[in-house]
Formats: structure tokens, C-alpha cells, sequence
């Protein structure tokens, strides 16, 4: 990581645990929700099966209640036994088909689920692929994580449940009210009276339990925050005897959470008994006044005992619409964010100019002309940059008007203290940001007029931190041309001088590498980073020497592999040791932003300026 | 699990305690309202009596409110109990964290200690409250309902005897079989997150190789995999609900046939027959409940275990029971015949290293890297035991003094530094608590650093990110040098503590050392031989062993290994 990404990072919130908290609330819910339709696209007739499967299972469901009614009668007025096995087996059929319409509309929104979050997953992907460097310099990779896990998983369980519940829940309220009101008109009214004063106990509840559910989010944030940060400096903590004090600072975080997530759960708990036993309350007041019209003989015993079994159900969607409605508002909150990535603006790549081998010795840029024939230009690397001004951010300039020039297998060399702009002269001529104003070429071709692919293909980069990935030795040295040959890879080794370490690994080329290479030392990831340069055969070569300390013999491989691979190519190199700077064709001086001074070392030595005062130690280099 | 919550439930054993004995009284209001419906409509009813019908329909109502109370008075109980248990047992395992030393953090690894206080501990919280509740309450319920079902009708019981092991019998099996397929599906989501993050990381990499469609069909492949283990996980539990419905289905269909007839010859009355009803469904859910807490209580128990594992590791390093020196009497420095082996390795990293050094020497140590510098200078403030020989600070043992003392007395500005958010300030008092700025500023200058900090609009206040990232890595380290001065040690360790300052301030560093805190034993590992050639003593290691100890000038005249350094490094680069 630069140290520019640094702090662009901090600034958008340092700190915070791995995976963060989210919020909850989308801004544009409708717009959202509108796009999020469009997924289904895809499902189309999934969604309507499943849909129309679910309902059926819910109205089933309602009339297996309402059996109860002529079975009850059968054996208490008709004293039949044909009835009841009659009645019985319709009630049975119902059942069935009420348990196999759910299921296969279950099962539809299952798929129907997994196959839009894959399709978010890989669009989500595809894209990231697409945004340039800038986005990942300014967004926290755990919120980008964050996207991936916790908000596809939101929209992914809105599908799988909270729609289909939400669904049945609706058409079992409606049927069963339906069902009630055919019953007994009167009963209902004082049923839909206990529900009103239900739902408005419920929601009073519900808004404390979102309350005090945000303050113990933030509360968990801040202590995982504080978590992550002692136990990266735990070895500073033991050194300094400061544990006990850490300890009291930890007791205080942890207490805070304890008192709101203690809140927040108490009351998304105490919801089940209060509504449970509301509905026992209003389950008493039906039987009641049910048995009372029974007696005086303007109802049947079916009727009240089935009217009881519905009082018993009607209850139940409400508390489940309640919680669905959570989920699915949570789940556009989430899907708010996935689109706010998947709108970012990708690099943009409208070059037209295109390369005929990118790790060929002999190398051709193809121009298109207007007459639409094209024209060939040898690619040799010869850079050049006219009047670059550039700044990360609007209104804040990292580099005023720089021009300079590197001829093909020319060695450049920056020198500057940190926040000179070196760096970011480099992540210019590769394109990972875009110049505000002037030119930069390339054997006479504007940057910008050239495919990225071709352009990056010419350009090599060994940076301070090296980056490999979770697989073999030689897959990591392959990644810098994907059809090397083994002998190639290992031919790369050699000249990276990587060759002799990498046989004495345990497994040899074949060994695997942990996460971002941790098994290996500093100064092997380095060398195995220039392999990965090598193989690609650039021809350009940036570097960004490394300033971490690396003992005195594998320093001298490092510098004898780096040597090897700058051998006839234009090389850019950020210099902390004098012996690469020395060896430069030229030198050039960044001051905030600006080339102060120019020459090789001798030249800059004479004008006794900037660069022989850090020569001589005056100033800082790093 | 139990284990935790039985050893630090504590404060909040009483919530423990009440929580579950509320949710029985609640449950006890739940089984009987069926029981007095059923009194209504087989005995109120048909006698026509209106009276006995309210009379029986106001005890339902009381006994539902009585619910009310104890279930809402349970529901914070319990989330008092869970939640209590939660943060004792996270602020315990951060003490014990604590207590932990430099050996038993390098085994346990930072990443896997902040996990298990983070995730772990929420999970254990969670499931904790779940035990409270669901792990009681269904139990109570499912005993309940079947002694009021029995006492309704024992005949019609029996039904139960059947349907209660065909679904038990069929949840295990299914959950059996999802078990193996979440941890499957589980480790797919991993693959899939691995390549975000790697790709996260190394996203310069990819661009600069142009390899993003490399990447995206390598996603699109562990993506495509997760679908499909997704799918195959899903439709199994989704089995699971149908399946239960149709047994508790069928086991009422079997009621309302075998109590049917009893009904019509009048064994059995018809409210007997629905309350009868709900009792099953009562049952069936109650089970139902339980197998899911099962299923739960395994993810948690990996937690506990992990848990478990940090509260049962005793720290390996601690001060004498008794009889502790509370006191370093000057700075002498003495290793006799030491030997030390790190855990993991199977051959010494330190040999026979035996010197002396006395109160106020410099001392620079050199060599290559995995010569075991760091590893012998973190014996001094007893980082680490020796395996053999001594290791004497003020001419006593290590192993005699309280660790706070000694660890005051010896500061260590470690390789790998960090700073903490907070003031400049804030980290300073690291050092001394109580240090007044004036100090601060006088250690601040003798690290070299005070001009920089005096050039920050807000000086001491300026704010430091997490690690110190805002700073540039020689102000870092200088910021370290002057944080361990404040403890104004009687030895000071710098552990390549200016590599990435540049030479003039490096040399002026040591001068102000040398002039104003000669007192201070110091010992200075560097790669750079300016940084040390001025030392009383140079140390030259070289797998583990001193090769040869003296002056610049005597090593440059004995030593090969010194001769080499000097001539690659000084004579390479004039300039430098």
C-alpha cells in the first residue's frame, strides 16, 4: 500500500472493525427497489411459479382451519361417522396440497435466490475489475468486503424468506378475516379491536428495540475498533507494562455494549411473549362472548371452535410481517450499495491503439489512421512527459507542470523526501490515475490514445510492497505471462536471482504460498516479485525500491536480479540506495511536487543543491 | 459451552437463575388456556351456565396477563444473563490476553486473538440467551402439554408414543445430513471471499499485469461452485419444513379420527377433542424448537472451544510468586552461557552467548538477518525465558524482578513499532503517565523529533491514526525513541530504530545520547555501520553466536565478517 493510500484511507475513516456495521436505511428506496426487479429479469417465470405456488399453499392452509368447523359439527350435531371420515379426507387433501404448494414455491425462491446474488456476485465482480486504482485507494477494503458478504447476504435472504413470508402472511390475514367474517361478523369485530391495540403495543416496542439495536451497533464498532488496535500494538502494550491500564479502557468499551446490547435484546425478545399471550387475552374474550351466543343459541359449537382455531392464527402474520418487514428493508438498503458500486466509473480505456506482441522482443504499436489502415510504429519505451499537472484530489495539486524524458533503455532515477510526488509520477505513466493537464507519451503516442492492456503489457512494476498470491512458487512467477513455459519461469528465476532460494524450499517451485506470500521472507518476496517482472519481459520497468531492511547479502541479490532486469529497458526508479541512484543516466529532484534539479550524479553533486545535501546527509530521503 | 456459562455467569447468576424459572410460569400460562376453552365449551356450554362461562373465561384472561408479565419479566432476564455473560467472558479473555507472553501471542497470531474476542464471544453471548430461553422452554412445554394431553384423554395419548420419534427421528437425520453440506457450502463462501480480498490487496498487481480477466474468470469459477453447494445445502432444509408439517398434520388427522369416535359414542367431549389439538401442535413446535437450538449450540460450541482454548492457556511467564525485586539498581547488563530456543524450532537460535556490559555503555549489535539480534536483546526486559544460562539486569537475575519494575527499568523501542490513535501526547504518556509537556518536549528533542512536531499546526495535540500511518516512517520511529525515553530507563534497547532516518539525524540522535543520557545503557541493533561504529561495544552475530566483540576500530582490524559489512557498505558508497 502507498503511503498516499494511507491517507487517502484515513480520511475516510481510519479505524473500525473488519466487516463493518451497515446502516440499515436506503436513501432512494423506490429507485432501488426498481432496479433490484430488474434482477429478476433473469427468473422471470420462477418468480410468477413460485408466487402463485406460495399462495395456494397459504389459502390451503386457511381452509384446513375451516374443516374444523363441519368435522366438530359432524360429531357433535350429525353424529355421523361417514361425515367425519368424508370431511376427514377432504381435510387431508387440503394438507397435502397446501405442504407440497409450499414446498415447491419454497424451493422456487430458494433457486430463483441463489441465481440473482451469483449474478449480483459476478457483476459485482466483473465491475470491480473495471474501477480504477483511485477506488481502492479511497474506499476501505472492509466495506468493499462488506458489499460482497454482508449486503448480497441481506438481499439473498429477502428473497429466500422475507417475500414469500411476507406473501403468505398477507393472503393468510385476508383468508382468515374472510373466513372469520362468514363465521361470525361480531366475533370478528371484537377479534380486529384486540388486534388494533396488539399492533400499536407491538410497534411501540419495535421502535425502542431499533433504537437501542443502532446504539449497540455502533457500540460493537467501537469496541472491535479498539480490539483490532491494541492487539496490533500487543507486543508495544507488554513492553510498556501497559496492560493493566488497557484492561480499564477495554472494561469501559465492553460495559457500553453490555448496557445497550442488553437493551436492544431485551426488547426485540420480550415481542414473542407480549403479543403470544395478548392473542391468549383475546383468545379468552372470543371464547367468552362465543359461548355466550352459543348458549342463547345464535351460533353452533363448530362455528366457535373453529372461529377459536382462527383466532389462534390470525395473530401470527402480524408478528411475521413485522419482522419480514426488517429484513426487506435492510436487504434495499444493502442493494443500495451494490448499485452505488456497480455505478462507480470504470477506468476509462477509449485508446484505439493497440500493440502486436506485448512480450515480444520485437515489438510494433499498430495506429489506426483515419483512411482505416494502420500504421506501424516500432515500440522501443521511449517516455516522455510535457507540462503533467496532476492532483489526487479537485483543487489540490500533488505535481506542477512536469516535463522530462527517458530514451529507450535510459535508467531515470526520483529522489525527494516523502510526499514529493514520486509515486505518483509512476502511477501515471501506467495509468492508474489520469493527468489533469499536458501530455505523456510513449514512442510518440499520447498514453491516452493507446488499449490500456497494450500500454500496461509494455510496462513492468516491482514495488516496495510486493503483492503474491495464495498458490504456488511458480504460478506467482507465471502471473506475469500466463503462457510461460516452466523453463521460461525458472529462466526468470535465474535472472531475478531468485533461482537458488526458491530450490531450497521444501517443495521447491512447487511450494505453496500463504496468504500475500507470509511464509516467505521480505527480501525472497522481493526477488520473487522481480521473477514475476522478468517473465513478463517489460519494456519499461518501474521501481519502487524497497526501504524495509533486508540484510547485506540478500540486499546485494536483490540488486544484482534488478540489474539483470534493467538491462536494455527504460526504467523509472524510485531510489532509496544511493548505489541505484548512482548508476542512473539521470537524476531528477522532486520537491513538493516540482523537478528542482536534473542531471547525473556527478552534474548534481557539482551544483552543491537539494540532492548533494541529502547525498551528504543533510536531508532526508525516505 | 455450559462450562463458560457456569464459571462466569457470576454477577448475573440471579438473572440466570430467574430468567428461566419466570419462562416456566409463562409456559404454564400457555398450556392452560386450551384446558379452559375446553371446560367452556364441553361443560359451560352445553349446561347453559353464562356465569360459569365468564367466571372461566376471566381466569383465562388473568392467567394470560400473568403470562404476559412473566414472559415480558424472563425476556429481560435473559437478555441480562446473556448479555452480562458475554462481556465477562470477553473482558476475561482480553485480561488473559494480556497476561499472555510475546511466545503465546506469536502461537496464538493477532488475527485469530481479535476473531476470538469479536465473533466468538457475540456468538457465545447469543446462544447464551437462546439456552436461557428456547433450551428451557421447550423442554417445559413439551412436558407440559403432554400431562395435560395425557390427563385429557391417556388413550389418545398414545398417538404421541408414534409421532414423537418419527419426528425426532427425522429431524436428526436431515440435520445430520445438513451439517456436512453447510460446512461445505461454508467453506465455498470462504473461497469466494479469499479471492475478493487477495484481489483487494493486490489489485496493483493485477492492473499492471493487465489480468483482470484472468481474475474474473478465476472468481467466476469459485462463484459458479458456491451457487451450486448453495443450492444443494438449501433444498435440503427446505425438506425439513414440509416434512415436519406433514407428521404434525397427520398426527392431528389422527386425533380428530381415533377422538372423533370417541366424541360421537361420548367418551370425550369436542372442546376436549381441539384443546387435544392444540396440545399436539404445542408439542410438535416445542420439539421442532429444540432440534434447531441443537443446531445452533454446535456452531457455538466451536466458539467456546476457541474461547476455551485462550482462558486455559496459563501465561508462561510471570513474576516470582514472592519476594519480587521492586527495583533495578544501575544498568549492568550480564548474559552468562545463554542458550534460547524458540518454541516452534527445533535448534537453538542463540548459542553460549555470554558479555557484560556496564551501566551507561553503548552497545551496537550487527549482523545479517536471522542472526538472532532481536531474538538476544528480548531477553533483556525477559520478553522471553533463555532455555539456558542467565540473563542478569542490575546485576540480579530477570526471573527475580516483578515484571512491571523491570520492564520500566529496561525500554525497548521494538523493529516492528506502532503508535496508537490519539494526541501525540497520548502516546507519549505511553512512557510516563505523568510526564509534564516540558518533559515530553525535552524527550521529544532528543529524539530529533521536536521539530517536526513543533511545525504541526497543532503540535502535542496533533492527531495520530491508528498505527501512526499519518506519519512518515523516520518520524515514526523517532516518535517511538522519544516515547521510551520518557520512561527515563536504566536501559534502552533500539531495535533498527533508525532505518528510515536519514543519516545527519541518525548521528545526531546518538550525540544527544551520548552527551545528555550517558547514564542509559543502550544497545542499538542496526543495519548500517555508521549507526554503531561509534559504540563502546560491538556485538557481531552470525547464526545465533557472537563471533566477536570490540571497537570499530579492533573489529576492523580482527574480524572478516566486520571487514566485509564495512567495505560493501562505506567504502561502496562514499556518500553514505
Amino acid at each position: 500500500m502507498s503511503k498516499k493510500q494511507d491517507k487517502l484511507n484515513s480520511a475516510a475513516g481510519g479505524g473500525g472493525p473488519r466487516y463493518q456495521s451497515r446502516n440499515m436505511t436506503a436513501e432512494n428506496p423506490m429507485g432501488t427497489l426498481k432496479r433490484l426487479l430488474s434482477y429478476f429479469q433473469y427468473v422471470k417465470w420462477m418468480l410468477i411459479a413460485g408466487l402463485v405456488l406460495l399462495g395456494i399453499s397459504s389459502l390451503a392452509s386457511v381452509g384446513v382451519n375451516a374443516m374444523i368447523k363441519p368435522v366438530v359439527n359432524s360429531l357433535i350435531m350429525e353424529k355421523s361417522v361417514e361425515k367425519l371420515i368424508q370431511y376427514i379426507l377432504i381435510m387431508a387433501g387440503i394438507i397435502v396440497v397446501s405442504v407440497g404448494t409450499s414446498y415447491l414455491g419454497n424451493r422456487m425462491m430458494m433457486n430463483l435466490s441463489q441465481i440473482i446474488t451469483h449474478k449480483m456476485r459476478s457483476d459485482l465482480f466483473n465491475h470491480m475489475m473495471k474501477l480504477p486504482i483511485s477506488y481502492f485507494d479511497t474506499n476501505q477494503h472492509g466495506n468493499i468486503m462488506s458489499t460482497y458478504v454482508n449486503d448480497v447476504d441481506m438481499v439473498s435472504q429477502a428473497l429466500q424468506q422475507a417475500i414469500p413470508q411476507t406473501l403468505s402472511s398477507i393472503l393468510i390475514f385476508v383468508g382468515t378475516i374472510v373466513m372469520m367474517l362468514v363465521l361470525s361478523p361480531v366475533l370478528t369485530i371484537l377479534v380486529v379491536a384486540m388486534l388494533v391495540v396488539m399492533i400499536i403495543v407491538a410497534m411501540q416496542v419495535a421502535k425502542r428495540s431499533g433504537r437501542f439495536f443502532r446504539s449497540q451497533q455502533s457500540q460493537l464498532a467501537n469496541l472491535n475498533g479498539y480490539i483490532e488496535e491494541m492487539m496490533d500494538g500487543q507486543k508495544v502494550v507488554k513492553v510498556f507494562s501497559h496492560e493493566e491500564k488497557s484492561i480499564e479502557e477495554f472494561e469501559v468499551y465492553n460495559e457500553d455494549l453490555r448496557a445497550s446490547s442488553t437493551r436492544a435484546q431485551a426488547y426485540s425478545m420480550v415481542i414473542m411473549p407480549l403479543m403470544g399471550n395478548l392473542s391468549y387475552v383475546q383468545y379468552a374474550l372470543v371464547a367468552m362472548v362465543g359461548a355466550i351466543l352459543t348458549i342463547n343459541g345464535s351460533m353452533d359449537i363448530g362455528t366457535i371452535a373453529s372461529f377459536l382455531q382462527f383466532t389462534r392464527s390470525v395473530s401470527q402474520p402480524i408478528t411475521q410481517l413485522s419482522n419480514q418487514m426488517n429484513v426487506i428493508l435492510g436487504a434495499i438498503a444493502g442493494a443500495e450499495r451494490i448499485f452505488k458500486m456497480l455505478d462507480e466509473e470504470p477506468e476509462t480505456d477509449d485508446g484505439v491503439v493497440d500493440i502486436d506482441c506485448g512480450v515480444c522482443q520485437e515489438r510494433t504499436w499498430l495506429v489506426p489512421q483515419e483512411d482505416g489502415s494502420t500504421k506501424r510504429v516500432p515500440a522501443l519505451g521511449d517516455i516522455r512527459f510535457y507540462n503533467v499537472d496532476f492532483g489526487y484530489v479537485e483543487d489540490q495539486q500533488v505535481l506542477n507542470n512536469i516535463t522530462l524524458w527517458a530514451e529507450p533503455g535510459q535508467k531515470i532515477a526520483f529522489v525527494g523526501s516523502t510526499g514529493a510526488g514520486k509515486t505518483t509520477i509512476t502511477n501515471l505513466i501506467n495509468r492508474f490515475y489520469e493527468i489533469k493537464s499536458g501530455k505523456i507519451t510513449l514512442d510518440g503516442i499520447d498514453i491516452r490514445d493507446m488499449k490500456k492492456s497494450a500500454l500496461r503489457s509494455t510496462l513492468g512494476m516491482v514495488l516496495q510492497d510486493v503483492h503474491l498470491f495464495e498458490s504456488t512458487v511458480r504460478e506467482n512467477i507465471r502471473y506475469g505471462r500466463l503462457d510461460a513455459t516452466d523453463e521460461e519461469v525458472e529462466e526468470a528465476a535465474k535472472l531475478a536471482n531468485a533461482h537458488s532460494f526458491i530450490v531450497r524450499l521444501p517443495q521447491g517451485y512447487d511450494t505453496q504460498l500463504t496468504t500475500d506470500g507470509q511464509n516467505l521472507s521480505a527480501g525472497e518476496r522481493q526477488l520473487l516479485s522481480i521473477a514475476r517482472a522478468a517473465v513478463a519481459n517489460p519494456l519499461i520497468l518501474i521501481l519502487d525500491e524497497a526501504t524495509s531492511s533486508v540484510d547485506t547479502r540478500t540486499e546485494k541479490h536483490i540488486e544484482e536480479g534488478m540489474n539483470q532486469l534493467m538491462k536494455g529497458r527504460t526504467t523509472f526508479a524510485i531510489a532509496h540506495r544511493l548505489s541505484t541512484v548512482r548508476r542512473s543516466n539521470a537524476i531528477l529532484v522532486l520537491e513538493s511536487g516540482e523537478i528542482i534539479e536534473r542531471g547525473d550524479h556527478d552534474d548534481l553533486l557539482a551544483q552543491k543543491g537539494r540532492y548533494y545535501q541529502l547525498n551528504t546527509g543533510a536531508a532526508e530521503l525516505t | 459451552m455450559y462450562k463458560l456459562m457456569g464459571r462466569y455467569m457470576r454477577q448475573y447468576k440471579w438473572y440466570a437463575f430467574l430468567s428461566p424459572l419466570m419462562m416456566i410460569l409463562e409456559v404454564f400460562a400457555d398450556v392452560m388456556a386450551p384446558f379452559l376453552m375446553a371446560q367452556i365449551v364441553d361443560k359451560a356450554i352445553p349446561a347453559g351456565d353464562q356465569n360459569e362461562v365468564v367466571r372461566l373465561g376471566l381466569i383465562m384472561i388473568a392467567i394470560a396477563l400473568g403470562g404476559l408479565l412473566t414472559g415480558g419479566a424472563s425476556a429481560f432476564l435473559g437478555a441480562e444473563a446473556g448479555n452480562g455473560l458475554g462481556a465477562n467472558i470477553r473482558t476475561e479473555t482480553y485480561r488473559k490476553i494480556q497476561s499472555f507472553s510475546f511466545k503465546q501471542l506469536d502461537q496464538f497470531s493477532i488475527a485469530s486473538l481479535v476473531t476470538r474476542l469479536t465473533n466468538d464471544v457475540s456468538t457465545i453471548s447469543m446462544v447464551t440467551t437462546m439456552t436461557l430461553r428456547m433450551a428451557i422452554r421447550s423442554p417445559v412445554m413439551l412436558i407440559m402439554a403432554i400431562i395435560m394431553a395425557v390427563n385429557i384423554n391417556a388413550k389418545l395419548a398414545l398417538v404421541f408414543a408414534v409421532a414423537v420419534p418419527v419426528l425426532v427421528v427425522a429431524i436428526v437425520i436431515i440435520l445430520y445430513l445438513a451439517k456436512d453440506r453447510f460446512r461445505t457450502m461454508q467453506k465455498k463462501v470462504d473461497d469466494v471471499n479469499a479471492v475478493i480480498e487477495e484481489d483487494l490487496t493486490s489489485i496493483r498487481v493485477i492492473k499492471s499485469f493487465v489480468r483482470e480477466d484472468y481474475e474474473t474468470e478465476r472468481f467466476g469459477k469459485r462463484n459458479d461452485d458456491l451457487r451450486d453447494t448453495m443450492m444443494k445445502a438449501m433444498n435440503l432444509v427446505l425438506i425439513l419444513m414440509p416434512l415436519m408439517n406433514l407428521i404434525i398434520y397427520g398426527t392431528i388427522i389422527a386425533i380428530f379420527w381415533y377422538g372423533g369416535n370417541q366424541v360421537i359414542i361420548g367418551t370425550m367431549g369436542a372442546g376436549e377433542l381441539t384443546s387435544f389439538v392444540t396440545y399436539c401442535s404445542q408439542i410438535m413446535m416445542s420439539l421442532m424448537m429444540l432440534s434447531m437450538y441443537f443446531f445452533q449450540l454446535t456452531r457455538a460450541n466451536t466458539s467456546s472451544e476457541r474461547i476455551q482454548e485462550v482462558l486455559d492457556t496459563e501465561p508462561d511467564l510471570v513474576s516470582p510468586a514472592e519476594g519480587a525485586l521492586t527495583a533495578l539498581a544501575n544498568g549492568d547488563v550480564e548474559f552468562a552461557d545463554v542458550d534460547f530456543r524458540y518454541a516452534t524450532n527445533d535448534q537453538d537460535s542463540l548459542q553460549d552467548v555470554t558479555f557484560t556490559v556496564k551501566s551507561g555503555e553503548t552497545v551496537g549489535i550487527i549482523g545479517s538477518t536471522g542472526s538472532a539480534k532481536t531474538t538476544l536483546v528480548q531477553l533483556i526486559p525477559r520478553l522471553y525465558d533463555s532455555t539456558r544460562g542467565e540473563v542478569k539486569v542490575g546485576g540480579e537475575d530477570v526471573r527475580r524482578y516483578d515484571l512491571k519494575t523491570l520492564r520500566d527499568g529496561v525500554a525497548f523501542v521494538l523493529q516492528k513499532n506502532t503508535l496508537f490513535s490519539g494526541s501525540i501526547r497520548d502516546n507519549m504518556k505511553w512512557g510516563d503517565e505523568n510526564a509534564s509537556d516540558e518533559e515530553i518536549i525535552d524527550a521529544l528533542k532528543s529524539a530529533q523529533a521536536w521539530d517536526f512536531v513543533s511545525a504541526l499546526p497543532e503540535g502535542l495535540d496533533a492527531w495520530v491514526e491508528q498505527g501512526g500511518r499519518n506519519f512518515s516512517g523516520g518520524q515514526k520511529q523517532r516518535l517511538t525513541i522519544a516515547r521510551a525515553l520518557l520512561k527515563k530507563p536504566k536501559v534502552l534497547i533500539l531495535d533498527d530504530s533508525t532505518s528510515a532516518v536519514d543519516m545527519a539525524t541518525d548521528k545526531k540522535i546518538r550525540e544527544t545520547f551520548e552527551t545528555q543520557h550517558n547514564d542509559i545503557t543502550t544497545f542499538i541493533i542496526a543495519q548500517r555501520i555508521n549507526s554503531i561504529q561509534g559504540a563502546d561495544k560491538i556485538l557481531v552475530m552470525d547464526e545465533g553466536k557472537i563471533k566477536a566483540m570490540g571497537t570499530h576500530a579492533e573489529l576492523l582490524q580482527t574480524n572478516e565478517i566486520y571487514q566485509d559489512l564495512y567495505d560493501t557498505q562505506v567504502k561502496g558508497a562514499i556518500a553514505e
